[in-house]
């Protein structure tokens, strides 16, 4: 039976804002210290100790809810959401919960291989909020104790709330990729997920069309994902099991508690978690140690001026402005703001922006990638490549040859000029080519005959020859020579 | 009032675990101070708007350096259970 639906996720994520200290008292944040040595009577929870709100963490929170086009309310506070849990010493951890920093904003995703429609993600809010500790149970020592480590408690989180807007596991994917590039343009968070900067939880469910109407499928969060690529098979492993699930059960939304499962990277499943209280169970009240914030229209405004150019409109400026395709656009922009800089020295440099988008994509990016190295830290200044482009354009200097200049350049950090004079590479002149073609015609009547009889490519055994006589001759130039010579014989 | 389902509720999620007797007990007087606060309820608030905080203060910060923590030792000093490095609780049984 097969039978037509759709697929409606939405994706919570978490992002730990780059700060030097924590959210509300001025231990530090930096990740892999030994356990337990970045803790105050702040993040213990210790009796009389007061929590005071870090200003860069709502800096930047508000610099990424005014690039996520959230409306930024006046007035905002803080909640204890209460849940018993030994890493979280408090006994609660302060959120927001009725009245957020930032809500109603919007992410637009786009795909270059027209997999799917550019559209508007919704963000349902972005709210600000502590970090727990860590616990990690100790199978070696002692089996029956969970070890706790408060390091992490107390640092900055936005968590960022998507509405129910991705339709496939393709777009969640698109979501997360644009949304980690924007936070990393705008220098809010490393977003490394190997350190937990980034934390995604996804809610998915099936809307099917059956016999009776429309059916909805329960929803599931679907946690435990550790990459953008586990959160894509996670999902796409999710459509497959609620189908199989309703056409068994037949069971809808409403018909049994939200679910929550967790994602089980090396067996590819998704596995039930123990239900997860009711949120009315949070208990949340206004947190009485912490004061409201208020923002104006003119703090928004400042955040807006000053953001720089976002990751959307710098690929459609490149493709507007340089001339190269969506997909183009997207690879270099995706390198980051230092590679975009470099690529448009050299565009303007050449005055081709195709061909700047070629060398950058083809030589640059895979020699960094090679020597595992960054665009500061490139050998090759963008004015050079420029100029190694501007000459292949002019025609001075071959394409077949080019790579060998590039490389000498980048060893040597000498110019094209140089480079080229060293490598003994110069323009061969019209007269110089056509005497070299004459005399391989002359050596070669058998290749002469096959082209007349109608096999151009017998051309090309005359290419080494060429090049063996003049390194400096171009492929291009002797086969389009010597084919016109054979022409006017016969 | 409150009844004591309520309270065993409250008891479950704060994760005390209440005797029969202990139960009755808090039932009683947590049902006091919940009925006392209940007066409040009297009041017409309709057109009061919600009060986020009982001081009249707003935008109050601290700026983002960071400074020396406690020494772990300080840290884990008051822990009934701990080992060098960690704090140490029943097991947090697994997902």
């Amino acid at each position: 039976m097969s039978i037509e639906f759709e697929t409606i996720i939405g994706l919570e994520v978490h992002v730990q804002l780059a700060t030097e200290s924590k959210l509300f008292c001025r231990c530090s944040t930096k990740f892999g210290s030994p356990p337990n040595t970045q803790t105050c009577p702040v993040c213990t929870g210790s009796p009389g100790a007061l929590p005071v709100m870090n200003r860069h963490a709502f800096d930047l929170s508000l610099k990424t809810a005014v690039a996520l086009n959230c409306e930024i309310p006046k007035f905002t506070k803080w909640d204890r959401k209460q849940y018993y849990y030994p890493d979280l010493p408090k006994g609660y951890q302060i959120s927001q919960f009725d009245l957020p920093m930032s809500q109603h904003g919007y992410l637009e995703i786009s795909d270059s291989k027209d997999r799917f429609e550019t559209k508007k993600v919704g963000i349902t809010r972005a709210h600000l909020e502590e970090d727990a500790g860590k616990s990690m149970h100790d199978e070696a020592a002692g089996k029956a104790d969970s070890r706790i480590d408060l390091n992490r408690t107390g640092t900055p989180l936005l968590e960022i709330v998507s509405e129910p807007d991705m339709r496939s596991p393709l777009e969640a994917r698109a979501y997360l990729d644009e949304l980690k590039l924007l936070l990393t343009y705008i220098n809010v968070s490393d977003c490394n997920m190997q350190e937990g900067s980034l934390r995604v939880d996804a809610n998915v469910n099936l809307h099917l069309q059956t016999d009776d109407g429309k059916v909805a499928t329960p929803i599931v969060e679907v946690k435990n994902m550790n990459s953008f690529r586990a959160v894509e098979r996670a999902l796409a492993y999710e459509v497959d099991r609620q189908l199989a699930h309703w056409k068994k059960t037949g069971e809808k939304i409403g018909d049994v508690p939200k679910q929550t499962r967790g994602w089980d990277d090396s067996a590819e499943v998704t596995k039930a978690q123990r239900s997860k209280e009711e949120s009315s169970d949070y208990r949340y009240f206004p947190d009485p140690d912490l004061v409201p914030i208020t923002t104006t229209d003119e703090q928004v405004a400042k955040v807006r001026d000053s953001l720089c150019e976002l990751p959307a409109a710098l690929r459609s400026r490149l493709v507007k402005e340089q001339s190269i395709t969506p997909y183009d656009a997207g690879v270099i922009v995706n390198q980051g703001r230092a590679v975009v800089d470099y690529f448009l020295e050299v565009a303007e440099g050449c005055g081709d922006g195709k061909q700047a988008s070629n060398w950058v994509q083809r030589d640059v990016l895979k020699n960094l990638k090679e020597n595992e190295q960054t665009i500061d830290q490139f050998g090759m200044s963008a004015t050079s490549l420029a100029a190694l482009v501007k000459s292949v354009k002019a025609g001075d200097l071959d394409n077949s040859r080019a790579g060998e200049v590039f490389e000498y350049m980048l060893a040597n950090g000498k110019d094209v000029v140089a480079s080229m004079a060293a490598l003994g590479i110069e323009k061969v002149d019209d007269s110089a080519l056509d005497d070299l073609c004459r005399e391989l015609l002359a050596a070669n009547p058998k290749v002469v005959a096959d082209v007349q009889g109608g096999n151009q490519k017998a051309i090309g055994a005359l290419i080494g020859q060429a090049k063996k006589k003049n390194p400096n001759v171009s492929p291009n130039d002797i086969r389009g020579k010597c084919l016109a010579m054979i022409a006017e014989m016969s | 009032m409150l009844d004591r389902e309520t309270v065993e509720k409250v008891a479950l999620l704060a994760r005390l675990k209440l005797s029969d007797e202990e139960l009755a007990t808090m039932t009683d007087q947590l049902g006091k101070i919940v009925g006392y606060i209940d007066q409040l309820s009297e009041l017409d608030t309709d057109n009061v708007e919600p009060m986020a905080h009982a001081v009249e203060l707003s935008n109050v910060f601290k700026s983002d350096e960071a400074r020396p923590s406690l020494d772990r030792e300080a840290a884990l000093s008051n822990a009934p259970k701990k080992d060098d490095e960690c704090y140490r609780v029943p097991a947090v049984l697994g997902e």
